[in-house]
């Protein structure tokens, strides 16, 4: 294949991804999208092995099925509710990939043509440092936020004395070891740097609480996009480069999606600390005596939705927890037939990645059409009769609006408190995530209902039939 | 004028017709180089890529903000697997006859971006294949 020819191939694949990405501005064209993104990976794997370097292909192969035919068991058999820690585990291997390219690149830079060993170009190793250094932190960083979304540690976020002052000596120490590396390419120098960019993305991640995920799960999805760039540079390979920037760019739209939607810094949520033990005793404590919560029971609940004319779904990630979006949809499918108006509402950061909750309740059959973002939603609730609440807090806590001096404040809310009757489906009266308490849980036109989120649902669905 | 003068002109001028030759030589050699520059695209230079990556990060900031937020996980998902496209450096690595510990690191890469690339594009075609109308 002429130099020409396979300029032109990455050229095509490339759009080809940023057509994939252009698909999804709509659930009719995200197919398509899709299946963009498919033939241009075609395209950029087929032209690779048509370089005329690549001569044995047994270790490719054997690769191409291990890792295909994984990959394939694992996204065919993965639940939607654990779709966080699938991606977070995902982006993991991206970054783990592009370490070893590294690696192969240092160490062999004759099969991409950019000099020899030890005597790599000045530009070639800043770029392969870079690409390793970013692919590492990525790794580790995405490893641990795995373990916080798959339970395996706490959620809690893991502070200690001198942590930011830690992690600004070893951000030091990676500069110093790319600028070594320029001076003279030891293996040492190299090894250091990947095992330091390992150390730090483990650090810079254990401090968020679990919550945060949503922000930490973007920003990873950023860097691995910034390394596959890196690599690019190295590899003076046009295709990498522009997908590594629409990967990078992706990421970095959705962390400040998310984080506005929680009105913090990213600098705030990196710093991290926020949630967990300490702020939700802070928080909870005061005065909650003298205030009295109206319980209700399914029947009262199936009573209110059945005698509404229009009923707003507000779920968050304790429906995800519960799996309750079934129960929920048929819940929504007899009050429809009942001839009530029923549209969903979701808040920004509800669930742990962004979209998450879309994906559950259109898993559960629920037309994207019923459901709406924040925005085109908000000003519906004060002409709703109900607000069903479900595994939802502090996304609805109008604290945010009302006290500046709470760690929420600012945040954009939705308005259930709007609605004729408020209903939360709650295990008991705690705080969310933030630490806050909600005053809705007292107000005059609020209804709970303790229990878990599907059993309720599922009680509600036999009370309304 | 007599003989001499004219003898020494024409050195001059064939002295220069010389360097003259000599220098288009020289231009010729250059213009070769800079064919085989562009033919092979491995010696682009820093600032086109850079150009490029600039100018990809502008097209990446207007398609992701197009995208609606009800797809954002399939985004994430979709995202994920196309920066799998890292494979091609996996295979350059993987490729050569002789084995060593880079074609090792190569095998690695490979396996891990196919896990992804394969488990990315389906997990994102399986997401999208939920979301449906009213009917």
């Amino acid at each position: 294949m002429s130099a020409q020819l396979t300029g032109f191939a990455y050229l095509a694949s490339s759009v080809l991804f940023i057509m994939a990405l252009k698909g999804l501005s709509s659930p009719e064209t995200a197919r398509q999208g899709n299946r963009y993104g498919i033939i241009g990976m075609v395209i950029a794997i087929g032209t690779t092995l048509a370089d005329p370097s690549v001569v044995s292909f047994e270790l490719i192969i054997a690769g191409l099925v291990i890792g295909g035919a994984a990959g394939t068991i694992i996204a065919k058999k993965i639940e939607m509710t654990a779709l966080p820690q699938l991606v977070a585990a995902f982006h993991s291997l991206v970054g783990l990939a592009a370490v070893f390219v590294g690696i192969g690149a240092f160490y062999n830079p004759e099969a991409y043509g950019i000099g020899t060993f030890g005597a790599i170009n000045t530009g070639s190793i800043i770029e392969l440092s870079l690409g390793v250094a970013i692919g590492a932190i990525t790794f580790s960083g995405s490893i641990i936020a795995f373990a916080k979304l798959q339970g395996l540690m706490s959620g809690n976020p893991i502070t200690f004395k001198f942590q930011h002052m830690l992690n600004a000596i070893i951000a030091a120490c990676i500069v110093m070891l790319v600028i070594t590396l320029v001076g003279g390419q030891t293996e040492g120098v190299f090894w250091s740097l990947a095992i330091l960019s390992f150390a730090i993305g483990f650090l810079i991640i254990v401090p968020i609480g679990g919550a945060d995920m949503p922000v930490v799960v973007s920003m990873l999805n950023s860097y691995s996009g910034w390394a596959a760039a890196g690599i690019g540079f190295t590899l003076s390979n046009p295709a990498l480069i522009i997908t590594g920037a629409l990967v990078g760019s992706s990421g970095a739209i959705l962390s400040y999606i998310m984080c506005k939607g929680m009105n913090r810094s990213i600098v705030n949520v990196l710093l991290g600390g926020f949630g967990g033990d300490t702020a939700a005793a802070g928080g909870a404590s005061a005065d909650t005596g003298d205030k009295n919560a109206k319980a209700g029971a399914a029947a009262d609940a199936a009573f209110l939705m059945q005698n509404a004319s229009k009923v707003i779904i507000v779920p968050g990630y304790g429906m995800a927890v519960a799996q309750a979006q079934h129960a929920l949809r048929e819940m929504c499918d007899i009050l429809k037939a009942e001839g009530v108006e029923v549209a969903y509402a979701i808040h920004p950061v509800a669930g742990r990645m962004p979209g998450h909750m879309n994906v559950l309740l259109a898993e559960a059959n629920v037309p994207y059409d019923e459901v709406f973002e924040l925005e085109e939603i908000n000003h519906e609730f004060a002409t709703a009769d109900v607000a069903y609440v479900i595994g939802a807090n502090d996304t609805t806590n109008p604290v945010a609006k009302t006290d500046p001096s709470s760690p929420i404040a600012g945040m954009p809310i939705l308005d259930v408190e709007k609605a004729g009757t408020v209903l939360f489906v709650k295990r008991s009266l705690s705080p969310g995530y933030a630490g806050v308490d909600n005053p809705l849980f007292y107000s005059d036109n609020t209804l709970m209902l303790y229990g878990d989120a599907k059993k309720m649902t599922e009680e509600i669905v036999q009370a309304l039939g | 004028m007599n003989s001499a003068a004219i003898q020494e002109q024409s050195a001059t001028l064939a002295t220069n017709a010389a360097k003259l030759a000599e220098e288009l030589e020289k231009l010729a050699q250059g213009a070769s180089q800079l064919i085989d520059v562009q033919t092979a695209a491995a010696t682009m230079d820093f600032l086109s890529l850079f150009t490029i990556f600039v100018l990809a990060c502008f097209v990446g900031f207007y398609v992701v903000w197009s995208v609606t937020p009800a797809l954002h996980s399939p985004l994430m998902a979709v995202t994920n697997a196309i920066s799998s496209v890292i494979i091609v450096g996996g295979l350059l690595a993987a490729g050569p006859a002789d084995m060593d510990f880079s074609k090792v690191m190569g095998f690695c890469a490979v396996t891990l971006a196919s896990v992804n690339i394969f488990g990315g594009f389906i997990v994102t075609q399986r997401m999208l294949g939920m979301f449906k109308k009213k009917k």
